[in-house]
């Protein structure tokens, strides 16, 4: 059993909220850069990038993170990993980067996302843009740009489904988690 | 599982589903070669001994650099300097390592089949880093990675192998592996150097370098020894350069986009002349760049696997 | 005290007799070969029975092809090892090859052995003293002394005689003492490095060949020179199916020329080396489907006279190595008559022929009077039941070595007990 908590218009108020959020913040696109952690956090990170240039007449620079190679669980044969390509083909120095996920949960990813970051070179800063955080976080870590928090029970299980990945657009949650 | 096997000892225990995932990792991993800092945390704490019976620089190197890419310890270990020369058996040398807990035995041995025996003693997943005559598979696995790159699809492709097929492990293996992935291989060189049971591997056979490579994708040359001369295999080298040297005129009849390679090391003006080996059409320095990819791919595949079976 | 094995099935080729019979022994002798029922047991004292129901009691096996390894490699086999072994498949006689450390090409040496086998053994030893000295193939051995101290024939085996001459010169100088030279039939310079048969699967392993052909030009050399020379030639572990065709031609042109074959290579392909078995490197080695089928034809048609085991024990250290650093040989005294049984089964032979083949015919060839149930004959018999089923489990083997590729081979035939001159030395387990 499952349950729509956003639809494809949520989805695009947020993302479009959180492009002016992230503008203000930085005090416009001139030295930003976005970053989406596969698989759903790149179609975000396009997704924001498309906003800004509407907002801003200006490209950012964007790249693709796999956090395959960092993550803490790899050998621990929890899940198969399948590796992709990482592409970040622009400079990190000086640059205040956003990385882009669909879910924050307990951490862990952008613990991993973060370390895989700073093998590429120092950024000026590195800020956190999420569509949904869902909290119970094991490591000490917050974002910044949240399109909604939704608490959740932990064994639940949030899915965003996104239309570049899953041909729709929309959040659920699983009632009953296997 | 994330291969069929526990061990990489042949090219023939390899499925085509093997193949493309270790030729499809690797392409990830080309990547991190070229950054500013080349490692990653994968295989942090993991142990990698390279115990090599027989001398190498390039394939031990490859393999010590694919390890410690990918931030594992790797640890070499010689013939000259290991124990075997006092008379301890290469098991006893293999259980005495592996009571050291290592994660992956990269081995490299004289004898066909020494991996092999090796892995029926020991429980870590043994690499086969060249055997004997036998196979060499992780070179195998570069070329594929190396033509697949410039070609795109290795289905439908012919490639021509040159050179001293009856002692060559990467012709084995590379017959193995072509033909897995749907190459038409042709095997090129003097009977005394190619076994007439070659045509039961399913290869053509040719000794007439010019006619053979006339509609190949690919040519793959072999190095060739001075000492197969005096086991009377060769006449001289001088007449084997005649017949089977890849020159610029040997290849007057041969594709425009042909693709070259060779294993290396390669012994210029004899089995490859200069100008060839530094033409557009050769390869040789990308497959030593795809060798460290295909051996990251390697470690990260079999470890992978390892830990998905906790007790 | 007397022995009466009663109620088996006697298969005595060299008398003729094939059926139910009682044996009495007496004081080591056969005493009577009685039809069943016609022994009258009670008037005779003090007598002690076998039964051998549902089995076939025949001479002791003879094998004409054994390495015990004693002087020199005791932890391989010791004559009371290899004997015990011997005595568990069902032999009561063996010949010894001589590359021993050190060789056995003079009467010190062939002495030493039989006064070792009189110590400890449980079978008949008879050695096999060699033709060159030191198996060196440089200079002939003293053939007259060997024989005179108790070799049965002359043989380098392990070794081929590659000199031409010399080979020729031994062919001559032992008809002198009507003994056969024994060759291992092998032109080195075509086997040089070689670990196993030239072939597909040498190809594949990348291991370097023994061709066939190596042994098809010595075993045609050596019957070149048998027509010049007389003498008399016996082709050891014949494993080629040339080579089969060579002797048959040969025989058909009445020249003195025998050979004999091992179970393995009537029933062991060059396919079980992959895998890098060493259990599967011996030499001759293992050859192909085709060979198998003409080595069949050759015991069909009586071209192979005989089957010798080329026992060759190897301890572990020696056969758990690299392909190429292994030793050649396996054990084969406790195998070689399931493995005979698999002939039978197939219909090659019948189960007369294959007793003929393991008694009367080597004892024939070698001059031994002995493989025959004859009244007054030494006591020397084996009693199995070809129906028993089992599995071959190598350390089960009384040999000290344990290298057979037959582990785990479902067979029948089973040695229920083994009498050396009215002695018995082998009774199995559970009986």
């Amino acid at each position: 059993m499952q349950s729509t908590l956003l639809n494809a218009k949520d989805i695009s108020r947020a993302i479009s909220r959180i492009s002016h959020e992230i503008l203000e913040r930085n005090q416009g696109a001139g030295n930003i850069a976005l970053v989406g952690i596969r698989t759903r956090g790149v179609a975000l990170s396009q997704r924001l990038r498309d906003k800004i240039k509407d907002i801003e007449s200006l490209t950012v620079d964007h790249g693709v993170l796999d956090i395959t190679l960092y993550r803490d669980d790899l050998t621990q044969g929890l899940q198969k990993p399948e590796l992709k390509k990482t592409e970040i083909l622009f400079g990190l120095e000086n640059k205040h980067i956003v990385l882009c996920d669909d879910v924050l949960f307990t951490g862990r990813t952008i613990r991993a996302a973060i370390d895989a970051l700073m093998d590429f070179g120092r950024p000026t800063s590195v800020q956190l843009a999420v569509l949904i955080d869902r909290g119970h976080r094991e490591l000490p870590i917050r974002p910044d740009y949240v399109g909604k928090n939704i608490p959740t029970a932990k064994s639940k299980r949030i899915q965003v489904l996104l239309n570049e990945e899953d041909g729709e657009d929309k959040v659920v949650i699983q009632e009953h988690s296997n | 599982m994330l291969l069929s096997n526990q061990n990489i000892l042949s090219t023939k225990e390899l499925t085509k589903q093997d193949i493309e995932q270790i030729l499809d990792t690797a392409d990830s991993f080309k990547e991190i070669s070229t950054r500013v800092i080349k490692k990653v945390p994968t295989l942090r704490g993991k142990t990698i001994i390279n115990l090599f019976f027989e001398p190498s620089t390039r394939t031990r190197t490859s393999f010590e650099i694919a390890g410690k890419r990918l931030s594992a310890d790797v640890i070499n270990i010689s013939g000259s300097s290991s124990s075997t020369t006092k008379g301890e058996s290469l098991i006893d040398t293999a259980r005495n390592l592996e009571a050291m807990n290592p994660d992956i035995l990269v081995v490299r041995h004289k004898y066909s089949g020494a991996p092999a025996l090796l892995s029926k003693f020991v429980d870590s997943p043994i690499i086969n880093a060249g055997d004997g005559s036998h196979e060499h598979p992780s070179q195998a696995l570069l070329d594929l990675l190396t033509i697949r790159s410039q070609k795109g699809e290795l289905e439908g492709l012919k490639v021509a192998i040159v050179g001293d097929i009856r002692h060559s492990r990467v012709a084995r293996s590379n017959i193995q592996a072509m033909q897995t992935m749907g190459i038409k291989v042709c095997v090129v060189g003097p009977p005394p150097l190619i076994p007439v049971e070659f045509k039961y591997l399913g290869v053509e056979v040719s000794h007439n370098l010019r006619e053979a490579i006339k509609d190949v994708d690919v040519v793959m040359v072999l190095r060739i020894q001075l000492e197969r001369q005096k086991q009377g295999l060769l006449s001289s080298l001088r007449e084997y350069s005649n017949y089977f040297c890849l020159t610029q005129e040997s290849l007057d009849k041969a594709r425009n986009d042909i693709l070259i390679i060779h294993p290396g090391p390669v012994n210029r003006g004899i089995e490859i002349s200069l100008d060839v080996m530094e033409s557009k059409h050769s390869l040789i320095l990308n497959q030593v760049t795809n060798g460290v990819a295909i051996r990251m791919a390697l470690f990260y595949l079999l470890l992978g696997e390892k830990n998905a079976n906790p007790n | 005290m007397q022995t009466l094995i009663k109620d088996g099935h006697v298969i005595d080729p060299a008398n003729k007799i094939d059926g139910s019979f009682d044996i009495l022994i007496n004081n080591g002798k056969i005493e009577a070969v009685l039809p069943k029922g016609k022994s009258s047991i009670g008037k005779i004292k003090d007598v002690k029975i076998i039964d051998a129901k549902d089995c076939v009691v025949a001479p002791g096996f003879c094998d004409m092809h054994v390495h015990f390894r004693e002087p020199g490699h005791e932890y391989k086999e010791t004559i009371e090892t290899g004997s015990a072994s011997a005595a568990a498949g069902g032999f009561s006689t063996v010949a010894v090859m001589p590359n021993t450390f050190p060789v056995n090409d003079n009467r010190s040496v062939t002495e030493l052995i039989f006064s070792q086998a009189k110590k400890t053994s449980l079978v008949n030893i008879f050695p096999i003293g060699a033709i060159t000295n030191g198996l060196k193939g440089e200079t002939l051995s003293d053939m007259g002394e060997l024989k005179e101290s108790g070799c049965i024939g002359y043989s380098d085996d392990g070794k081929p005689v590659m000199n031409s001459e010399l080979m020729r010169r031994a062919l001559e100088y032992s008809r002198m003492f009507d003994l056969p030279c024994i060759q291992h039939s092998e032109i080195l310079d075509l086997t040089l490095g070689g670990c196993m048969n030239e072939g597909i699967v040498s190809t594949e392993l990348g291991l370097k060949g023994m061709p066939v052909e190596a042994e098809d030009i010595m075993v045609f050399r050596d019957i070149c020179l048998l027509r010049k020379t007389g003498g008399r030639l016996h082709v050891a572990h014949i494993s080629s199916g040339g080579a089969v065709d060579l002797v048959r031609q040969a025989k058909a042109k009445g020249l003195p020329v025998t050979c004999e074959v091992a179970p393995h290579h009537f029933t062991l392909t060059e396919e079980a080396c992959r895998n890098y078995d060493t259990n599967a490197k011996m030499s001759p080695p293992l050859r192909t489907h085709k060979d198998i089928e003409m080595i069949k034809e050759g015991l069909r048609d009586g071209t192979i006279d005989i089957i010798a085991t080329d026992h060759a024990p190897h301890d572990l250290a020696d056969k758990q190595v690299e392909f190429d650093n292994a030793c050649f040989g396996i054990v084969g005294l406790e195998t070689a008559l399931p493995l005979t049984f698999k002939l039978i089964d197939e219909k090659v032979i019948t189960l007369q022929k294959a007793i003929d083949l393991l008694t009367q015919q080597p004892c024939r060839i070698f001059n031994l009077d002995k493989g025959t149930l004859g009244v007054g004959k030494d006591a020397d018999i084996v009693v199995f039941n070809p129906n028993t089923k089992y599995i071959i489990d190598p350390q089960n083997f009384k040999s000290r070595s344990k290298n057979s590729p037959y582990k785990g081979w479902k067979v029948r035939g089973k040695v229920i007990h083994t009498f050396v001159a009215g002695n018995s030395v082998y009774s199995a387990p559970n009986i």
